[in-house]
């Protein structure tokens, strides 16, 4: 399986959290305990080593925040 | 190491005022990133409606006009029978174009004008607040259906894609869905063939997307994604109802 790198533009996101459920990995959380320029919890992903780089999030992505590279 | 997916050079840097979740911001990714594709944005000009999408002009890395209520497909007429080398869409909600456009989108196809329409059907007013749309599913509750759209009094919601499948001159007719990432992916290549057929010169290419629009349905983006899957494809079914070989 591809590895994968995932990039979060994360100010510019709005916490739709659409990314996380596309994961099919389901690897993307919100983080809590954080809140973006705009107010909002940004996403975050603690396990990249089970990423696939299959690039569902940046897919579904309305505010193109994500940028998903396979290794 | 190689790139997988990355913000569409067919975008503006702007941030969209899009809410959380719309699928505007999708629908816009997709014609950004078939106008890149098909090395034609440099010659793109789009034509933004009244509606959330009203400052669409902003977003798209292209020539834009704003056209009055409805009457995008006439300013791309005009634009497209002008500069016929550039190449003309038009980017439409259910109420710019079912409701208030609907004699401009029907006579556009009539007349096949060699445009792409971008038709988005989230089934709701949008910018105005969460009004019944043409599109409005029945027994759909909207600040005014507030018991659910009723058959009687106010109609059954109006189906474009089949509607202008019956006109000769829309030479490309096609309903996608961007509920989820595979529905996505199909819609690119829908809205990719509709450019190809504008450089193609066949005429009138439609493609209705069907969208969310989770603050005025009052779900979160999720669950508005969900619903859209459940309750809009059983009444719009997806799929090509017209294509340019097919003579009627
Ligand atoms: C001539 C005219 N009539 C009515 C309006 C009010 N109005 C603004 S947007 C809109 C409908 C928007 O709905 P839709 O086209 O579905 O786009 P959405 O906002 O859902 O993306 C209406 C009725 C207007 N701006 N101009
Ligand atoms: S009101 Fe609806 S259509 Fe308009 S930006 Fe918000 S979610 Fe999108």
């Amino acid at each position: 399986m591809a590895k994968g790198k995932v990039t979060f533009n994360v100010d510019r996101c709005k916490g739709c959290e659409l990314c996380a459920a596309a994961c099919p990995k389901k690897i993307i959380k919100m983080n809590k305990t954080k809140i973006n320029a705009k107010g909002y919890h940004p996403p975050f992903i603690e396990e990249i080593e089970e990423c696939i780089a299959c690039g569902m999030c940046a897919t579904i992505c309305p505010d193109s925040v994500i940028t998903v590279e396979k290794l | 190491m190689a790139i997988v997916y990355e913000r569409s050079k067919g975008l503006t840097n702007a941030e969209t005022h899009y809410c959380p979740g719309c699928t505007h911001g999708i629908a816009h990714k997709l014609v950004a990133e078939s106008l890149v594709e098909l090395g034609v944005l440099d010659k793109a000009v789009g034509v933004a409606p009244v509606g959330c999408s009203v400052l669409a002009y902003n977003y798209f890395n292209c020539d834009m006009q704003e056209a009055a209520h409805g009457r995008a497909p006439a300013v791309a007429t005009g634009i497209k029978r002008v500069r016929p080398d550039n190449i003309v869409f038009s980017y439409q909600g259910d109420g710019d174009l079912a409701s208030i456009g609907t004699a401009e989108i029907v006579h556009a196809a009539h007349r096949s004008e060699n445009i792409t329409v971008i038709f988005i059907n989230n089934a709701i007013y949008g910018m105005t607040g969460g009004q019944m749309a043409p599109t409005t599913l029945l027994g759909q509750k909207t600040t005014t259906s507030q018991n659910g759209r009723q058959l009687e009094g106010q109609g059954a919601p109006i189906r474009i894609a089949e509607l202008l499948s019956q006109v000769p001159g829309a030479k490309s007719v096609e309903r996608v869905s961007l509920h989820n990432t595979q529905n996505i992916r199909k819609a690119k290549q829908a809205i990719l063939k509709a450019f190809k057929n504008q450089i193609d010169g066949k005429g009138f290419s439609i493609v209705e997307c069907l969208s969310t629009c989770p603050t005025n349905w009052g779900k979160s983006p999720v669950d508005a994604m969900k619903w859209l899957e459940e309750n809009m494809i059983p009444y719009y079914p997806l799929g090509v109802f017209r294509t340019p070989e097919e003579e009627i």
